[in-house]
């Protein structure tokens, strides 16, 4: 408000008999000035280290965008939507039957999140993969009857390993979110005579989102992450596809390097989206929208000016 | 007014009660809120409930949509038992469906709105009819608009609640319950949580209802508008009904010893 002020010099543009704008020395903050470089000088330094270690660089960009790698991407991508996905469902199904004043259906979920949660991922993996020695058949009667190795596909144990696991996570982050709409809500929404199931969808689930997106967003990110495990089932995905390359071109740790650096593309990718639908769920809770990056960066840029004066 | 007839059903419908309550008894866990309240609420009559804090009254009107399940006693609305089903000397519980249903008549408004945060005070309107009702999108938009130009909020229909005053809120919270044509008003201290200058707004709405016919059973502190608008008064206290009779009677004199030093308090 005061920059315009200040440049036009004029009294046309100040309010009248308005009371003068204190002009006070800003304090320095000169911690912030070497607390910056010594970050600077830190981050030089491991930079070099690893510019001049014993690792062949040139390896990465040539293999960045092969095309066994960009398969693998999208093969991690989709394993990450489909889990987060089954996740996602089975979560909000978990959380309603948990909550439900069924005490059977109750029950059910409780265990089911107890079970899921109290045993490594790695390990549910490995179990799927190797059920066949306990179900030998599957058998939906008329409808398909196969065994249950070419049943199981490396696809279908990696969605099921990590989908199954993440639900319970998901029923967690749900149940927290469901809590905590005012009961008012609900009360509101039956004396105006909608069903249980209208007041959940309409009402009760789309101002819990507020406080679920949030740690799903969070979920998703670690879920990207964690298909790099189900190369353990026998599921091609970025972390394997790397994996060979580096065996078969002789440069193992470079593909790490590059695996490294597509997850955390991709990660950075997922982040911006969670961004934004936080912003579109927090409609109605708060008077004014937060800003985007891009209104926030102008921000930052207008109030640098002004601290540089 | 008081032709007192038998239980059975009349034939002239204005001898029909729109509540009746009959022993209704109320216990949270050992705490027992209502002790018996037998009363009767007559079709169109603004029916007031005064009462210290803690004595059942916003449990009572709670008890009429089924919000609360009554322990004891019996309670109808418009001649039908409230969320039970009586088949020769058995009581069946309700399903769910079918006590939603019967709130479809039954409209409420609460202390604190509990207006839907995440829809605008028109969207607040039209939910109801719509998913309840099924009404088309375009028949609730028009009437949601008719309805907040009734409560004076035509120019707020885009407003999220947020941006809203109590009592423009609490207008719109009675805008919403009126969509659903109800043939009974509750009322849950309905300006209890506003700054005093916009009570006056509230009051306003609820006495243009009042005129219209309405049968509503207020639960207040507002003795003014109970004195002025209602036609019967309750005072309650411990769970029982004290004294009742004609609003402008018990308010300016008072029989029993309890709603004297009661009413001597708040008027």
């Amino acid at each position: 408000m005061t920059v315009d002020t200040d440049k036009t010099t004029g009294p046309a543009d100040t309010p009248p008999a308005g009371p003068e704008a204190l002009k006070a020395i800003p304090v320095r903050h000169y911690g912030r000035y070497v607390s910056a470089l010594i970050a600077i000088a830190l981050f030089v330094a491991i930079i070099s280290a690893f510019a001049q270690g014993n690792i062949n660089w040139g390896a990465v960009p040539d293999y960045f965008f092969d095309d066994r790698i960009i398969t693998g991407v999208w093969k991690t991508l989709l394993l990450t939507v489909l889990s987060m996905l089954i996740g996602i469902v089975g979560g909000i199904l978990l959380a309603v039957m948990r909550l439900s004043k069924n005490p059977v259906t109750s029950t059910i979920a409780w265990f089911y999140i107890w079970f899921f949660r109290g045993t490594p991922v790695l390990v549910q993996l490995v179990v799927w993969f190797n059920l066949g020695l306990v179900f030998t058949y599957i058998n939906l009667g008329p409808i398909y009857k196969d065994y249950w190795s070419s049943f199981m596909t490396p696809l279908l144990t990696a969605l099921l390993g990590l989908g199954l696991n993440e639900a319970a996570y998901m029923a967690e982050i749900c149940r927290a979110g469901l809590l905590s709409v005012d009961e008012g809500q609900t009360e509101a929404s039956h004396a105006l005579g909608m069903s249980h199931a209208k007041t959940l969808r309409r009402i009760v689930i789309p101002q819990a989102m507020r406080v679920i997106v949030p740690p799903t967003g969070n979920e998703v990110i670690n879920m990207l992450k964690t298909t790099s495990l189900v190369s353990v089932v026998q599921f091609y995905e970025l972390f394997r596809y790397a994996q060979d390359i580096g065996q078969t071109s002789g440069a193992p740790v470079e593909m790490y390097f590059l695996a490294a650096a597509w997850y955390l593309i991709l990660t950075s990718v997922l982040s911006v989206g969670q961004y934004y639908i936080e912003r579109y769920y927090a409609r109605g809770s708060s008077r004014s929208l937060p800003a985007t990056p891009l209104q926030k960066i102008k921000a930052n840029m207008l109030s640098l000016g002004s601290w540089r004066r | 007014m008081s032709t007192e007839k038998v239980a059975e059903q009349p034939s002239g419908s204005e001898a029909v009660a729109m509540v009746k309550s009959e022993g209704v008894h109320k216990s949270f866990g050992p705490v027992e809120v209502l002790k018996g309240i037998d009363l009767e609420v007559k079709s169109g009559e603004v029916f007031c409930l005064i009462g210290p804090s803690g004595s059942g009254k916003s449990t009572f009107l709670r008890c009429i949509n089924h919000l609360e399940k009554v322990n004891a006693g019996r309670l109808y609305v418009d001649g039908e038992l409230v969320g039970y089903r009586q088949k020769g000397d058995k009581l069946y519980e309700l399903k769910d469906s079918e006590v939603a249903l019967k709130r479809r008549d039954i409209g409420m408004v609460f202390q604190r709105f509990n207006l839907f945060p995440h829809m605008t005070a028109l969207e607040n309107v039209m939910e109801a009819p719509i998913q309840v009702k099924g009404t088309s999108k375009a028949q609730a938009r028009e009437r949601a608009g008719q309805l907040l130009e009734r409560v004076g909020l035509a120019d707020k229909a885009g407003n999220y609640p947020t941006q809203l005053s109590g009592g423009q809120q609490q207008r719109v919270a009675i805008a919403r319950a009126l969509a659903m044509d109800p043939k009974l008003m509750l009322f849950d201290e309905p300006t209890s949580a506003l700054d005093p200058e916009l009570v006056g707004d509230v009051l306003d709405v609820m006495r243009d209802l009042a005129e219209s016919g309405m049968t509503m059973i207020v639960v207040t502190h507002e003795m003014g508008f109970a004195r002025e608008v209602g036609d019967s008064l309750v005072f309650m206290d411990g769970g029982v009904v004290v004294e009742s009779g004609n609003p402008r009677d018990v308010l300016t004199n008072p029989q029993h010893e309890r709603t004297q030093s009661f009413l001597s308090k708040v008027l």
